[in-house]
């Protein structure tokens, strides 16, 4: 889950790491307050869940609340890479003279944390990792024992900072490490880190993620901050079709029938299990089909759970047909996920013969499933027929072909 | 031969009164594993199909050689029950939970590095060597999964615990054949990647090719290409990667844990081409996997 800039601000100050003043605003007239308020040269920077804000017209420069008022009401209603902002924040505008760079997020291959650490900040990490790898250092830490300052230190010092900016870098990453571990974050990004005239080492933005998983845990943690529980930051905001897949999948513990994405296309689809669904939907967009939706079940669903799902889908005016498709499933039974299917698209008010192009899931409970989908004329295969050949079968059907 | 496993591992499972426990110790049963009890702190005295059950896992491992524990215990409790196997001493770990936040993944697979620990997992469905055992949930009931893995010749490594089966299941009607098969797990940490478990396979006589199941997000592709480059390893190897679509769709999350799109390497274009510059196959579809196997095992 990403946060915000300017809720990721608050989660930095609570860990005394230094940072401009600033106000976040949902309205022109609050910011001609907050400029007011702050009374110098500001930055009016929106509010929303993408990068490349300054490219698109998202950060913006004024010295009067007057300037403020104008230029907030602009980037309010400027949608970034399709996103709307959730206000902006005002915030004191700094005259830097260095710009650094501190991340801390796991690596997958060290199986560990990792602070990834630059006096280039403020550009492309990457083009500085190709171009400049002197500039850039990695360093491992445990997650298994406490964290120690000293790591801290050797990240900074090993492209080369000394004196008071090395101690004063230090503590920040030292504070960023800690946030990182005791939040259960994935990614902890302070870009850029300025050096101001007088010598100050402040936090200017920043990039927080959250592991959904570990969201209860800090409950409290979040409510502080202001975040709701239902908002769940995906990188745009959810659809109807969604939500309400969501609530089908969170109604019944029992295994997982949801993750539902939206798409535009009018093949409904009814896949699993994880990787099953990826691959099923690249089967469908290579057999030239439109999905009008991702989703995934498995683990053992319910009836009651697969039935809802399918009904959910059935429903969507767009969805002309839906395909039923799994890998070959060891712990999901497929009588089970056939006769919810069935439930499903009845309750929904369509013949199941008509509605469902195919249904492949082959495998634990499958002879109960067949003679069951037998009974209802709906056209099924078993496990000769590949996952790629089902999924043009369901997409021939859909063409009349 | 095979890997990891054989005829003769003697295991437990952790968690072994669950509900999907208690199915898969009926599946384990009945493929001929040696499973010798389950942990279920406070159920000590009762039996899962006639296997006893137990407070603690030192209740097993101070009376008879255990080689291996499979871990199904709620997220809330998983590393708890890794930390306790590992500090009794077992040294192979199948960690079935799903949903363990990545912190404490971090934590128990640094543990068991330092103690040489194998750990498999975690969001995994285990191990099987056809006709030898299996450890896990993975195949699922004694026909279905016979049917799908037959005894032979290929290696299977995989992200997603469905996909294992639906490829082995390729593998076995092609007359191939499965020497040992290796859910790994879906998460952005495991315990064992593609490139770790590699040697073991080189050096398993009866293996003659892998096949893999890859997704987007994470390094292990990158890992993987570069042990082959290094080693020079004999063993042909066949990749299929899902999620194409999702190159269009970064900051998305779909599928497992550890497959969200964050930088331009994660995306299943830049590992296709990374995985083919180092003489690994990429099949389009999974029933070409045994296919282009059998081209290359000469």
């Amino acid at each position: 889950m990403r946060f915000y800039e300017y809720e990721a601000k608050q989660v930095l100050k609570k860990y005394s790491i230094p940072l401009p003043n600033s106000l976040f605003v949902q309205n022109s007239d609050s910011a001609f307050n907050a400029a007011t308020d702050l009374s110098t040269d500001v930055v009016i920077k929106s509010q929303v869940l993408s990068g490349g804000r300054m490219k698109a017209g998202g950060i913006d420069f004024a010295n009067s609340p007057e300037e403020v008022k104008i230029k907030s009401q602009t980037i309010l209603e400027l949608d970034i890479n399709g996103l709307h902002p959730v206000g902006v924040l005002i915030e004191e505008k700094k005259n830097v003279v260095q710009e650094y760079f501190a991340a801390v997020t796991y690596d997958g291959r060290a199986k560990k944390p990792v602070i990834i650490f630059s006096d280039m900040g403020g550009i492309d990490i990457e083009e500085v990792a190709n171009s400049h790898p002197d500039h850039l250092s990695r360093t491992h830490f445990s997650a298994a024992k406490p964290f120690s300052p000293f790591t801290a230190k050797n990240a900074v010092s090993a492209v080369g900072v000394t004196g008071r900016e090395l101690n004063q870098l230090s503590g920040i990453v030292t504070n960023l490490c800690k946030l990182f571990l005791e939040r259960d974050l994935t990614l902890a990004e302070i870009n850029p880190i300025g050096k101001l005239e007088d010598g100050s080492i402040i936090a200017l933005d920043c990039h927080l993620d959250m592991e959904s998983e570990a969201r209860n845990t800090h409950s409290a943690f979040l409510t502080e901050i202001g975040v709701p529980e239902e908002d769940n930051r995906q990188a745009r905001p959810p659809t109807q079709f969604e939500i309400d897949a969501a609530n089908v999948d969170a109604a019944d513990t029992r295994g997982v029938a949801g993750n539902l994405t939206e798409f535009d296309g009018n093949l409904g689809l009814i896949i699993g299990a994880g990787g099953g669904s990826l691959t099923l939907f690249d089967a469908v967009r290579a057999a030239g089909g439109n999905p009008a939706n991702y989703c995934e079940i498995g683990g053992n669903p319910s009836v009651a759970k697969a039935a809802n799902l399918t009904k959910l889908i059935c429903s969507q005016p767009k969805v002309d047909k839906v395909a039923v498709m799994m890998n070959v499933v060891s712990n999901t039974r497929v009588d089970i996920v056939a006769r919810g299917v069935i439930k499903g698209c009845i309750e929904a008010g369509f013949d199941p013969a008509e509605k469902i192009a195919i249904f492949r899931i082959p495998g634990s409970w499958e002879e109960e499933g067949f003679a069951l989908l037998e009974r209802y004329g709906v056209d099924y295969v078993d496990r000769s027929v590949s996952m790629h050949e089902a999924a043009q079968r369901a997409v021939q059907k859909m063409k009349g072909i | 031969m095979s890997i990891l496993i054989d005829e003769n591992t003697k295991f437990i499972i952790q968690g072994i009164t669950g509900r999907e426990a208690v199915t898969m110790a009926k599946e384990l049963l009945d493929y001929g594993s040696k499973l010798v009890g389950g942990v279920t702190p406070g159920r000590k005295g009762r039996e899962v199909h006639g296997v006893p059950v137990e407070d603690t896992v030192r209740a097993f491992t101070d009376n008879q050689p255990i080689d291996a524990s499979v871990i199904s215990v709620p997220p809330a409790f998983a590393a708890d029950a890794v930390n306790e196997a590992i500090e009794a001493g077992i040294k192979l770990l199948v960690v079935v939970t799903e949903r363990i936040p990545r912190k404490q993944v971090a934590q128990f697979v640094e543990y068991a590095e330092q103690e040489d620990v194998r750990l498999i997992g975690p969001n995994c469905l285990g191990i099987i060597s056809p006709g030898k055992s299996k450890l896990g949930g993975v195949g699922g009931a004694l026909e279905s999964c016979k049917q799908a893995f037959q005894p032979g010749s290929i290696g299977v490594m995989s992200r997603s615990g469905g996909m294992t089966t639906e490829i082995a299941n390729s593998l076995s009607e092609s007359g191939l054949g499965i020497s040992t098969a290796i859910s790994i797990g879906g998460d952005a940490i495991i315990g064992s990647t593609y490139a770790e478990l590699m040697p073991l396979f080189d050096q398993d006589p009866e293996t003659k090719g892998i096949a893999i199941y890859s997704e987007p997000g994470g390094r292990a592709e990158y890992e993987l290409a570069e042990y082959m480059e290094s080693t020079g390893s004999k063993l042909p190897v066949v990749a299929f990667m899902a999620g194409r679509f999702m190159d269009e769709m970064p900051g998305m999350r779909f599928g497992h844990a550890g497959t969200i799109v964050e930088g331009k390497a994660d995306t299943t274009s830049e590992k296709i081409v990374k995985l083919s510059e180092s003489g690994i196959s990429v099949a389009e579809k999974i029933e070409d996997i045994p296919a282009l196997l059998k081209q290359r095992i000469s």
